[in-house]
This record gives structure tokens, sequence and C-alpha cells, in this order.
């Protein structure tokens, strides 16, 4: 197994979310350790996305307990969320700028970061000039250039078409592997989730329970073929039949 | 370019020469010579209007004083119209409490509430400007909140989460995204001001002589050349005031905005 320092950076203890009369979320428990690269996956509706907003604090449970140590907290969401007013450079600094940090630490962090997602010459464009790849990719540089230690991800690629989402898959895990930031990744699809992740948990349909746990077995830096060995179609298989079982 | 060009002016072009073609036969097919007085043809109306200083100076001047009442009163209903609409995005209950008195003054008859506006303000410029900031404040404060309500919940969630103040969530979020509905709000208020104006210049019918005004005292004299004239005018300073907005948008956040590119 990969490198864990074996202790928790977010646990979620008898975690309970109740929307009203709806029970979105019923007894969690989920400990992620420092640099795990965690998937959730489960049927729509099942309180994926309401674990991440329990996570960063943008909601709070109805019951039970979440232990967070960290307070950088970067967070991706399905669509890019840019403003079509600022030019991509001032989109991927706007957190940073909100942290108030110093013009020239933003034009600094910014242009590395720039150039770490490969959107150095798009730099001065609008979004609306930007597909929809690109678009993610300076949605995720805005949350790196504050250099998260956990990073939520709510289906970031979902509304992306298969051959960019295969490659930005590619680019995440580069990133993954250099950055060894923890993650926490909400996807519909298990391949995405077993293509990334160290560990998946598997929920069943609303209200959200946890129905399984896998171990994925293979090491980081991973080589896209895996996604084509035996090993990753049998795990696929299993998670997808308790995926069926479950919704 | 210039084909573009060429596509986009021929076709309004040929409907104005039809509209005086027709104008024409009117005059000169339908009407008998005793009755032309009620559509002269369209020389004699830029000819009196235009040409006969005298008329020239008053349409000009009414067109001036017009004008100037019209841009005062939108300003006034802007400043009005921009801060309500922050105030109501701030806060639901707010909203709720505003709404429905936003709504009063689109629906309100204007020419009820004349007589008392008079009463209380006289009838000179200011009783005019009072007219035209109700008039025209309701697509400023709708659009405007529209715009400043619309950014995304995700974008409200980053802010959340880094602890960003009210005013910076104002200013650079809200704020940014309300401008394209703004200037929707402000080209459509650009016209409705100047009917403002001249409704109220032609109800109040006292003070300064403005366009309105002009209208009211050409129709009573069965002046019906400076009449068209001058109504030439104030169509036309409606249509330069929409294009004016039309232009600042696009200036200003069509770069970005796909609403207003293109």
């Amino acid at each position: 197994m990969t490198d864990f320092k074996i202790q928790p950076i977010i646990t979620f203890s008898s975690v309970s979310k109740n929307f009203g009369e709806i029970s979105a979320l019923e007894n969690i428990n989920i400990s992620v350790n420092h640099g795990e690269f965690l998937a959730l996956i489960g049927p729509s509706g099942c309180g994926k996305s309401t674990i991440l907003r329990l996570a960063s604090g943008l909601d709070s449970p109805s019951s039970g307990k979440i232990d967070i140590s960290t307070d950088k907290v970067g967070y991706v969401f399905q669509d890019a969320t840019l403003m079509p007013w600022r030019t991509v450079r001032k989109n991927v600094g706007l957190l940073a700028e909100l942290e108030k940090f110093d013009k020239e630490i933003i034009k600094k962090k910014t242009d590395d970061i720039l150039e770490l997602v490969g959107l150095e010459d798009f730099a001065d464009h609008y979004p609306f000039a930007l597909s929809g790849g690109m678009k993610m990719r300076a949605s995720l540089a805005r949350s790196l250039v504050l250099d998260p230690e956990l990073f939520l991800f709510d289906e970031p690629f979902g509304a992306l078409d298969l051959i960019t989402r295969g490659r930005l898959n590619v680019e995440l895990l580069q990133l993954y592997t250099s950055k060894k930031f923890t993650s926490l990744f909400v996807t519909h699809s298990v391949e995405e989730a077993l293509f990334l992740s160290s560990r998946v948990i598997v929920f069943s349909g609303r209200p959200g329970k946890i129905k399984g746990e896998f171990e994925v077995p293979f090491k980081y830096p991973r080589d896209t073929k895996i996604r084509y060995s035996s090993e990753f179609a049998e795990l696929s298989g299993e998670v997808g039949k308790i995926l069926e079982d479950s919704s | 370019m210039l084909r573009s060009y060429i596509n986009r002016s021929v076709p309004p072009i040929l409907v104005l020469l039809l509209v005086v073609g027709i104008h024409y036969s009117i005059t000169y097919g339908v009407l008998e010579p005793t009755r032309r007085f009620l559509l002269p043809p369209p020389h004699s109306i830029i000819y009196e209007g235009f040409f006969v200083p005298k008329h020239r100076d008053e349409i000009f001047r009414g067109l001036l004083l017009t004008t100037k009442v019209s841009l005062i009163g939108l300003g006034i209903a802007y400043l009005i119209g921009f801060f309500t609409a922050l105030l109501m995005s701030q806060a639901k209950w707010i909203e709720r409490s505003l709404y429905p008195w936003a709504v009063f003054t689109q629906t309100v008859p204007i020419l009820a509430l004349v007589p008392t506006i008079g009463f209380w303000f006289g009838f000179d410029i200011q009783a005019r400007i009072i007219v035209v900031v109700i008039i025209s404040i309701f697509p400023i404060v709708i659009n405007t909140l529209t715009g400043l309500n619309g950014a995304s919940r995700n974008l409200h969630d980053l802010f959340t989460l880094h602890k960003a103040s009210r005013w910076t969530r104002a200013t650079k979020l809200m704020i940014p995204y309300a401008l394209p509905d703004m200037f929707t709000g402000l080209r459509t208020s650009a016209g409705l001001a100047i009917i403002g104006s001249i409704v109220g210049d032609f109800f109040f019918g006292r003070g300064s002589p403005g366009l309105g005004m002009l209208l009211k005292v050409y129709s009573s004299r069965l002046r019906t050349e400076e009449l068209l004239s001058a109504t030439f005018v104030a169509c036309l300073l409606g249509v330069v005031v929409f294009w004016t907005f039309s232009y600042l948008g696009k200036r200003l956040v069509g770069h970005w905005s796909e609403a207003w590119s293109g």
C-alpha cells in the first residue's frame, strides 16, 4: 500500500443529515487518512454531495460529529463555476484574492498553476472562449492556488465528454501524485472511481447509507493501462454489482 | 464588414421608403385638397419643422429641455433603483417588503398622479423629473435585482467557504454578475424616461415648453406640420437614447456577456 500517515484528516462519526422530513444521510462513519484518495460512488440523490458540503462546513450535520484537522480545503464543483467577466488568470486568482493574499504573490502563484495545468496560453481569455475541459482545468487551478490539504471533488468531470474526461482523470492523477493532497471524490462512474482512488465507498439510494467499501490495490503513480487489466475489470464488476443492488 | 453593414441597413431603409410612399399617396391620393391639412406631405412637414427658423428653434429648445429632464430623471431613477435592488438582494425579507412597492410604481396610472405632483412640486422641471423617475424606475429595479440574485449557488458557496464579507460578495460577485441585466433595464428605462418627460410636460402644460407641451400647443392650433415634426423629433430622441445604451452595454460587458456580444 501507499505511505499514508495513519492519521485521519477528516472523520465522520455516526453522521446523519435531514432536510426537513427527508433523510439524506443515515449513520455515516468514514475516516479519511492524510494523503488518501477516497472515491464516493452511488446512485443520484444518495447524498454524496451532501457529504462534501458537510465536510467543507457549508452544511452542518443533523446528528453525529465531524472532525477535521485542516482548514486548507479545496472544493471543485460539477460545473466549472468560473466568473464570465474575469479572464482565466483573474478567475484562477479569485480564491487567493478572497484570502487577501498580496497582489505579487497572487500573480506568481497564478502563473505557476496556470503552467501546471497547461493554461498559460489562455490566461487572458474569457471563459466563454474555453472548451469544457479547459474550463474544468481553470476551476481546478483556482483551488490549487491555495495549496489545499483536502480536496473535495463533486463530480467534477461528470459533464464532460468521455475523451476529455479520460484525459482529465490522467491529469488529476499526475497532480495528486506530485502534490499529495487528500481527496474526497464524488462520482457516478465506477471506472473513474477505481482509476483514481485508493479506496472506494459505495452508497445506497436515499437515504444514503454505506453499502460497501473496496481497497483499490494499484500503486501510484498509476499507468493508464491499468484500466485494461483483468484485475481492474474484476474489481469494477464487484463494485458495479453492489451499486446495482443498492439503487 | 461592408457587406454585413449593407445587409443590416438596407431592409429598414426600404421600409422607410415604403412608409414615405404610403404617406404621399394618402396625402395626394386619398385626401381631398380641403382636408389635406390632416396629413401634409413629408416635404412640407420637414420644411415647416426644420427650415422655418421660428419653429426650428422652438422644437430644438423643446428637445433640449425634454432630453435634459429625461436624462436627469433617468440618472436619479438609476441611483435609487440600483440601491433599492442592492438592498433587496441582501435579505429575503427586505425583498418581500419592497417588491410590491416597486410593482406599484409600474402600475400606478401616472396621469392620476400628475395633478398631485404639480400641486406639491410646482409645474417646472423638478415636477417633470419626478414623473420621469416614477415611470422609469421599475425596469431598473427588477432587472438589476434579477442579476444580483442570479449568480450560481456554487460561486456563493466559494465565497462562503473563504469567509468573504457581505461587501466582498456584493462587489466581486453579485454586482459584476448583474451588469448585463442592469444594462437591459437601463435601456428599457431610457425609453420610458423620454415618454415620462413628454407626458409630464404635456399634462402639466405650464413652465418652459418641452416637446410634450409643444405637441399640445401645435395640436390645439391644428399646426399639423409642426406637430408631426415634433413627434418625429421625439421618436428620434427615443431611438438615439436606445442606441446609446445598447452601445454602452456592448462596450462595457459585451466582451464577456453573451447577451451583449455580437
